[in-house]
């Protein structure tokens, strides 16, 4: 089998090689060899593909704008989110504004300077008023863009306010816990040396810890409430990405990241807007972590806050939850 | 020639070193006697610049080749997520059960793609491909300062390619963390499969890469410092060995501190350190790393990461200067001021490595900072896109099959350069950061704008390497089927991004939110195979035109250049006589009071021209 394939392959090859020098030949008795190495009329055909090739590709951005514009992200959910959304519109706006004048100046420059035997170039080498044109502009433009850039930058990760709900992301290979501070909203310590089935966060003795709510698969938080994230990993670098909150920090082993945001749709609402009842939020790890990166995920649930007391009532917390299970291995690791 | 004869009496001219004299001196006087060629010494363990160049340029051939038939693999996957490819079976075994990719050799795939792409064909293979050819033949010299240490560099390259490549047949597969390999998940051989011996092949592998570039950077610099010919002042020189001496130094400041990483690296995964490892929980077992962090590998690597993909452009954008100028039959627009961007580019591309890490848990006030830095690129980026431009307003242009990729990367270089905006801007990065919407910039504006490069300088220095003329027409069938096929691959991955799909996914079948876009996946899938069969074009045609091409005659483009006064036969030492002297710099394109429309660098001015103060 393979050697039919190499086979096949070796005669494809050496067929291509006859094709190409009788073709060559042919050539060179028509008269095809000039001593121009482009000729005239190859030129002004290539010119004229230049200009067919860029109205496609113009054609090609804007079916594809169309086309995809309805499955990208959703409208932002959470509080700072619109500004990102409208700096980016902003700066959108006007790369691709760059994008398309550029190129029609250069397919224009492109098609109309093609050789002709009869004409010379312009000796033009240079020109202190256009390069200074082309380096103040932009300059200034960016320096717009940076401004209005740092401004939302600073708003968003200079957020802290004083009444955030806290709630810990600890990630490992290949899946998320949360952990809510509780009653006092304040988390327990923990020590990874302490991991033990059971006790999966290294939990360890810490009266601030007992009142801590740990899940899994899904956490809630509430519409309006500022959420304060604690990001931690127990294995290799990941990254809590929370796209539809415009919100992502990595988790780095050995140090605590922090992330706050204010979710303002509930996933009710989500689910009415995008006419999909099945909608659900999501955490996604973004940043590589090992073979089922492409697999670690945690739903969110953002809801009102009666809806959210009554989840949070039904959780066990921490000490609950090892009254409840208590192998002797935790309550050895934990001391 | 004497020495005396070869002092500068030019005054733009640096002193040249004695030692540098007595080289040419003595190829002159025994070019009579020549060194007895054997195989070996001629085509294996050749000192020669010409034939070294080579040698990297079919080394990267062979490379880019594999890279882009990793790329295929794993794009089929994307496309149809989890489908049977009978034919992947034999070829990868164990790695492809019932043809379906396992998601651990999906990233290793991904992982050796990166690093080929980026290291082994767009740093050693264009730099060493055209710093080799170019800087001897521009400058006009005998050959490289050092024609020894320039043999090593090319064999420190192929054993660190060997390497590479070894290590995909090993039993634990190669490399898997990314092209970036930040620990601690590259550090750990309990965290993935290719953590284990594939990672220490891939670190012995750059290793050598490293010594490598800096061997071949080092020749670089001094033969460009030293050995240019009377008259060939730093601002005579052609935009491409400005290009490429700036790359070098950019190699020389930059690889060592990669190096620094990497060794750390290898001590905290075989000697026990903790340099970047701490508070590690993994298989069960809780490790005695403690004190190190991640964020310092990061640090280090993007200093070096950075300023990596300006070495992987600038060659582009030197022969793409160089390029267009001849093609357009025009005099390069704002020669100085090119110079001074590449200048630009170059400090700030030392200064702005952050914005690789803006959600790493770095202070926001420094991530402002690198959001300044980053943004200042963009300007010396923009003065040279439009000097491009400007190239071409009134100019005469020959579309060679080198022009059109030269153009092509001007248009690569815009779309791809202006995403980067998006991303400078840490606030936009918080949300498409590491998602799709970064391989689509990165591969416009590194890959396919390098990648285009390279064509660039192979479709217009073929005839110079081989003596032979590459097909026109297939060529341009090339150029057009890449071009579209890149902008059909490439660009639709902005949408992915946008949508929120993040990079180094195995598939996005797990995730609802991603359903409907299954068909971005398989329309990006057709172009990548329909980019990838163009390259057979240009394959046949670059090994067809070695072997049976037209002959080439000695200056095919009439160009101004050095090198295209050298005979098409190679001969060692480059020139049979005397090397070249320059009076004027390398683009007097349609200079109106001459009867042609070009005007190489070795012919004298005439008392008008120096009356009017050219140079
Ligand atoms: C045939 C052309 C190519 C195709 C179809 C292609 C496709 C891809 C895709 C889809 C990925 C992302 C995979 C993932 O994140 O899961 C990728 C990664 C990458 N590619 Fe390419 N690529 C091509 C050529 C190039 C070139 C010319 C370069 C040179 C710069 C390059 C450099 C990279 C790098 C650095 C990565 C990142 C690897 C990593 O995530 O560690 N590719 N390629
Ligand atoms: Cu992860
Ligand atoms: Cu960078």
């Amino acid at each position: 089998m393979t050697l039919v394939v190499l086979a096949v392959i070796v005669l494809f090859v050496l067929a291509a090689v006859k094709v190409m020098s009788i073709y060559e030949l042919s050539a060179e008795l028509r008269g095809g060899r000039n001593d121009d190495v482009i000729t005239e009329k190859e030129g002004k055909n290539q010119a004229f593909y230049w200009v067919l090739f860029i109205a496609g590709l113009f054609a090609f951005f804007i079916w594809t704008f169309f086309e995809y514009k309805d499955k990208l992200l959703p409208e932002a959910a959470s509080a700072h989110g619109p500004e990102i959304d409208l700096l980016f519109n902003v700066t959108m706006a006007t790369i691709v504004f760059v994008f398309f004048l550029t190129h029609i100046i250069l397919v224009y420059q492109a098609y109309k300077n093609v050789y002709r035997k009869d004409r010379k170039a312009v000796y033009f080498a240079h020109s202190n008023k256009l390069e200074m044109i082309w380096t103040i502009i932009p300059a200034i433009v960016l320096t717009g863009l940076i401004a209005y850039g740092l401004n939302v930058w600073n708003d968003v990760m200079y957020s802290g306010s004083k009444d955030a709900m806290v709630i810990e992301l600890y990630s490992k290979q290949f899946d998320w816990t949360a952990r809510y501070g509780g009653k006092d909203n304040t988390l327990g310590k923990t020590d990874f040396r302490k991991i033990v089935a059971g006790n999966d966060l290294g939990m360890i003795e810490d009266s601030k810890g007992n009142d801590d709510i740990i899940t899994k698969a899904e956490f809630h938080i509430v519409k309006g409430k500022p959420v304060s994230f604690k990001f931690r990993s127990r294995d290799v670098i990941h990254s809590a990405y929370m796209p539809h909150f415009r919100a992502q920090m990595n988790c780095v082993p050995g140090m605590e990241t922090s992330f706050e945001f204010t979710p303002t749709i509930t996933t009710a609402e989500m689910r009415t807007k995008l006419k999909n009842k099945n909608f659900n939020y999501v955490l996604l790890c973004n940043k590589i972590c090992g073979a089922s990166h492409f697999n670690m995920q945690m739903d969110i649930i953002v809801e009102t806050q009666e809806e959210f007391n009554k989840y949070i009532a039904e959780q066990k917390n921490w000490m609950q939850q090892q009254a409840a299970a208590t192998p002797a291995a935790v309550t050895a690791s934990i001391k | 020639m004497s020495a005396m004869e070869n002092t500068n009496q030019d005054a733009h001219v640096e002193p040249i070193v004695h030692a540098s004299h007595d080289l040419h001196h003595s190829h002159d006087d025994h070019d009579d006697h020549h060194h007895v060629e054997t195989f070996w010494n001629k085509y294996v363990f050749s000192q020669d610049h010409k034939m070294i160049s080579k040698q990297f340029l079919i080394t990267a051939i062979f490379m880019g080749v594999l890279a882009m038939m990793m790329s295929m693999v794993f794009r089929l996957q994307l496309a149809w997520p989890g489908q049977s490819f009978p034919f992947l079976e034999p070829i990868l075994g164990k790695w492809a059960p019932g043809g379906v990719l396992n998601p651990d050799f999906y990233l290793a795939l991904v992982t050796i793609h990166g690093t080929i792409m980026v290291f082994f064909v767009l740093t050693g293979g264009l730099s060493g491909t055209f710093s080799n050819l170019l800087i001897p033949l521009q400058v006009g010299a005998r050959d490289m300062a050092s024609g020894f240490l320039n043999m090593l560099s090319f064999w420190f390259f192929a054993a660190s390619s060997l390497v590479m490549l070894s290590s995909i047949f090993i039993e634990s597969g190669p490399a898997s963390g990314g092209w970036t390999v930040y620990p601690p998940l590259s550090a750990l051989p309990q965290a993935m499969p290719g953590s284990g011996l594939g990672m220490t092949l891939w670190l012995v592998s750059m290793a050598l890469f490293i010594v490598s570039s800096l061997l071949g950077s080092l020749n670089y610099i001094v033969t460009v410092i030293n050995l240019r010919t009377k008259g060939m002042s730093m601002t005579r020189l052609p935009l491409t060995i400005w290009a490429f001496l700036v790359t070098a130094i950019l190699g020389v400041l930059s690889f060592p501190v990669l190096f620094a990483a990497a060794l750390l690296l290898i001590f905290d995964r075989s000697f026990g350190t903790s340099f970047y490892l701490s508070d590690i929980y993994i298989g069960g077992q809780a490790l005695e790393y403690n004190g190190g962090s991640p964020i310092l590998y990061e640090h280090l690597f993007w200093f070096l990461g950075h300023p990596e993909v300006y070495i992987v452009l600038l060659p582009a954008l030197g022969i793409t200067s160089e390029v267009i100028a001849t093609n357009a039959r025009k005099p390069i627009f704002g020669y100085r001021a090119m110079i001074a961007s590449i200048l630009g580019i170059a400090f700030l591309s030392f200064i702005v490595w952050g914005h690789h890490m803006f959600i790493t848990g770095m202070n926001p006030f420094l991530g402002s900072v690198f959001v300044f830095t980053t943004l200042l690129v963009a300007i010396p980026s923009a003065v040279k896109a439009f000097n491009y431009i400007t190239t071409l307003w009134k100019g005469n242009i020959v579309y060679t099959p080198a022009m059109m990729f030269a153009i092509g990367l001007v248009s690569f270089f815009i779309t791809g350069g202006v995403t980067g905006i998006i991303l400078g801007d840490s606030a936009l990065d918080i949300n498409v950061h590491d998602t799709y919407f970064v391989v689509a910039h990165f591969h416009l504006v590194m890959g396919s704008a390098a990648i285009f490069g390279m064509f660039a300088g192979i479709y217009h220095w073929f005839p110079r390497m081989y003596g032979k003329m590459m097909n026109k027409q297939l060529g341009f069938a090339h150029f057009w089927l890449t071009f579209a096929g890149a902008y059909g691959v490439f660009f639709p991955m902005h949408f992915l991004g946008l949508a929120g799909v993040p990079r180094r996914y195995y598939s996005n079948t797990e995730f609802p939110i991603f359903n409907d876009l299954v068909d971005i996946n398989v329309m990006v899938t057709w172009f990548a195979i329909l980019a990838g069969t163009a390259q057979l074009i240009f394959l046949f045609n670059f090994f067809y035109s070695i072997f049976r091409g037209q002959p080439a005659p000695q200056n095919p483009w009439r160009s101004n250049t050095l090198e295209w006064t050298a005979p098409v036969k190679h001969i060692h030492g480059n020139w049979p006589g005397a090397i070249p002297e320059v009076h004027r710099w390398a683009y007097d394109y349609s200079k109106p009071d001459k009867s042609e429309d070009f005007c190489p660098q070795n012919v004298p001015m005439t008392e008008k021209e120096i009356a009017e103060g050219a140079h």
